[in-house]
């Protein structure tokens, strides 16, 4: 819980319902950022995330890319992580010893899941129940994987709603299931449709946007993967714009993610139709801090546009 | 965020220096200056091969010593003066010297003590530099499992450090671990604040002995990286980031 968390007590309290679950505030570390150990989720939990993502798992094992995997450009970050993660089996270990960290902490867990095919997408979501995650977020979008698997399913609206339909079959209701979409596809809101009709509870939006940064000494693309996804400040308008699109398509909640760095940045998240927003690049600027700045921030803002609720602001901008 | 972030992006750097000061480690010069501290780290990366992260031994001009113990180190030993590597940096937590200077603290309590283990020693000879320029006496102890094990003993005699080197099978300086020379020199003076870096054992080994003695400890550590810049989780241990909370950790009693 941050620690100015109660301190002005006229202030607004940011507490949000997604899918059902009850978050202390809407603010969620994102996918891929720090969500390797559970006394990293933990950390950022203290540090005041609402919810914690953990790291994308897959059926088995991955090494994921060699270096140079990350890198901070002038608006952002670009990476390739490539998936690495230690496969479900040992992802459940990590998932139930954060269970046991986060509850004092009030935050809630997601589990993350990734696969190559619709049945494995199914059987990492049916072992992650049994952590118990609060919610299993599905990531059909990893912009970093194409070599190895061609087109991402996020991409297609048939095989979007296949795999969606799949893991809520497999997680037979155990936990809320949400999709995460890609913004490299041409309609997003399409996509959105088929998942929201083949089941899903709710959506994440967006996943990075597959860019490329070369080197002009070298003369060649300075990650290993060559191309990798865009992340940070540079995408939050992209980002915007597709939940925005999102909330007129479908009813179902989304989580708005993409470049959010501030309590400014989250409300407009908000206003666009997000009932949460997720966080990760900010962590690059001063580390997991940034979640009780930012929440800090979203509190003395909602006070001074006149709201009580994160929830009465949710698609305002429509 | 108000500010602009600062870029992370590897800089093109040649070699302008070259020596090899074990069969298995070799000192490069690049023609390159960064604004770095004992302690921090540069990501080096060989388009094509890999990046991984090396102590600066220097950073004006960037100086790494770089042990033969994979692919990507491999490379690097076959890359000549006048070939290209990148660097990003530096990253990480420096070393700190004592807030107050050695002037201000006794007779018995003004010395600092440095303890590199195996390739640990790299970071420990920019540290001695920065620390004798600003006054303080300088212990390094050296352990390496064997004499051709051990580097930069020649250069930090000639810096004005006193030196102690322990080898695993006695062929150089005292038989035994840098721990065991930590102990001896414990019995003959007192330090201010002492420095680590080296293999995990060894460095808990240290800071023990340090919580033992209550004297302040800063340990530099070792760990698989990915992004060098907090956000990727690899580095973690027991969720503190080697690459951003650290590579340096002060232990204090």
């Amino acid at each position: 819980m941050p620690a100015s968390y109660g301190a002005n007590e006229h202030l607004p309290v940011l507490g949000v319902r997604l899918c059902g679950v009850q978050l202390p505030n809407p603010l969620i570390l994102a996918s891929g950022i720090l969500g390797t150990e559970a006394e990293l989720l933990a950390r950022v939990a203290r540090a005041g995330a609402g919810a914690v993502t953990a790291k994308s798992c897959s059926p088995q094992p991955r090494a994921g890319h060699r270096n140079p995997t990350v890198l901070a450009w002038e608006h952002g970050l670009i990476n390739a992580v490539g998936l690495a993660n230690p496969g479900v089996e040992a992802e459940l270990g990590e998932l139930q010893r954060a269970r046991i960290m986060l509850g004092p902490l009030g935050a809630a867990l997601i589990a993350s899941a990734f696969a190559d095919t619709v049945e494995g997408f199914a059987q990492v979501a049916a072992r992650l129940v049994e952590a118990k995650p609060d919610l299993i977020e599905v990531n059909i979008s990893c912009p970093n994987v194409h070599d190895e698997f061609g087109t991402p399913f996020a991409a297609d609206p048939v095989a979007a709603a296949e795999v969606t339909a799949a893991v809520k079959e497999a997680v037979a209701g155990a936990a809320p299931v949400l999709i995460k979409l890609s913004p490299n596809v041409t309609d997003i809101a399409a996509i959105a449709c088929a998942v929201a009709e083949a089941g899903a509870d709710g959506i994440s939006a967006i996943n990075t946007l597959t860019g490329m940064i070369i080197d002009v000494h070298a003369r060649r693309p300075i990650l290993a993967n060559r191309t990798g996804g865009l992340s940070g400040p540079a995408i939050r308008p992209l980002a915007v714009r597709c939940v925005y699109d999102l909330y007129e398509a479908v009813d179902v909640p989304i989580v708005g993610v993409g470049g959010v760095d501030s309590g400014r940045d989250a409300v407009e998240m908000i206003m666009a139709g997000a009932t949460a927003v997720g966080i990760g690049s900010a962590v690059y600027g001063e580390g997991p801090e940034a979640f009780c700045r930012i929440a800090d921030e979203m509190r003395a803002l909602i006070a001074e546009l006149g709201y009580e609720t994160v929830d009465e602001m949710c698609g305002a901008a429509h | 965020m108000a500010e602009p972030l600062p870029t992370s992006l590897p800089q093109v750097a040649r070699i302008v220096e070259r020596r090899d000061e074990t069969p298995h480690v070799r000192t490069f010069v690049f023609d390159l200056s960064l604004a770095g501290q004992p302690g921090q780290f540069v990501m080096a990366w060989l388009p094509g091969v890999d990046e991984k992260p090396f102590s600066l031994v220097r950073d004006k001009p960037v100086t790494l010593a770089v042990a033969r113990v994979g692919p990507f180190t491999e490379a690097v030993f076959g890359l000549d003066v006048g070939d290209q590597i990148w660097l990003r940096g530096p990253l990480g937590t420096p070393f700190r010297l004592p807030a107050s200077g050695p002037e201000a603290s006794g007779q018995t309590a003004g010395d600092l003590l440095l303890v590199g283990g195996g390739y640990g020693i790299a970071p420990m000879r920019f540290l001695a530099g920065q620390a004798l320029e600003a006054g303080w006496g300088v212990d390094v102890v050296i352990g390496a499992r064997t004499d051709a094990d051990v580097f930069y003993l020649d250069r930090f005699a000639a810096s004005g450090a006193r030196v102690r080197v322990t080898t695993e099978d006695g062929s150089l300086g005292e038989q035994g671990f840098a721990t065991d020379a930590v102990h001896r020199l414990l019995d003959q003076r007192a330090y201010r604040e002492w420095y680590a870096c080296g293999p995990e054992p060894m460095l808990e080994a240290v800071a023990r002995l340090g919580l033992s003695r209550r004297v302040p400890v800063q340990l530099s550590y070792e760990r698989y990286m990915r992004c060098g810049l907090g956000v990727c989780g690899s580095c973690s241990r027991q969720g503190w980031l080697v690459c951003r909370d650290g590579p340096v950790r002060r232990v204090t009693p």
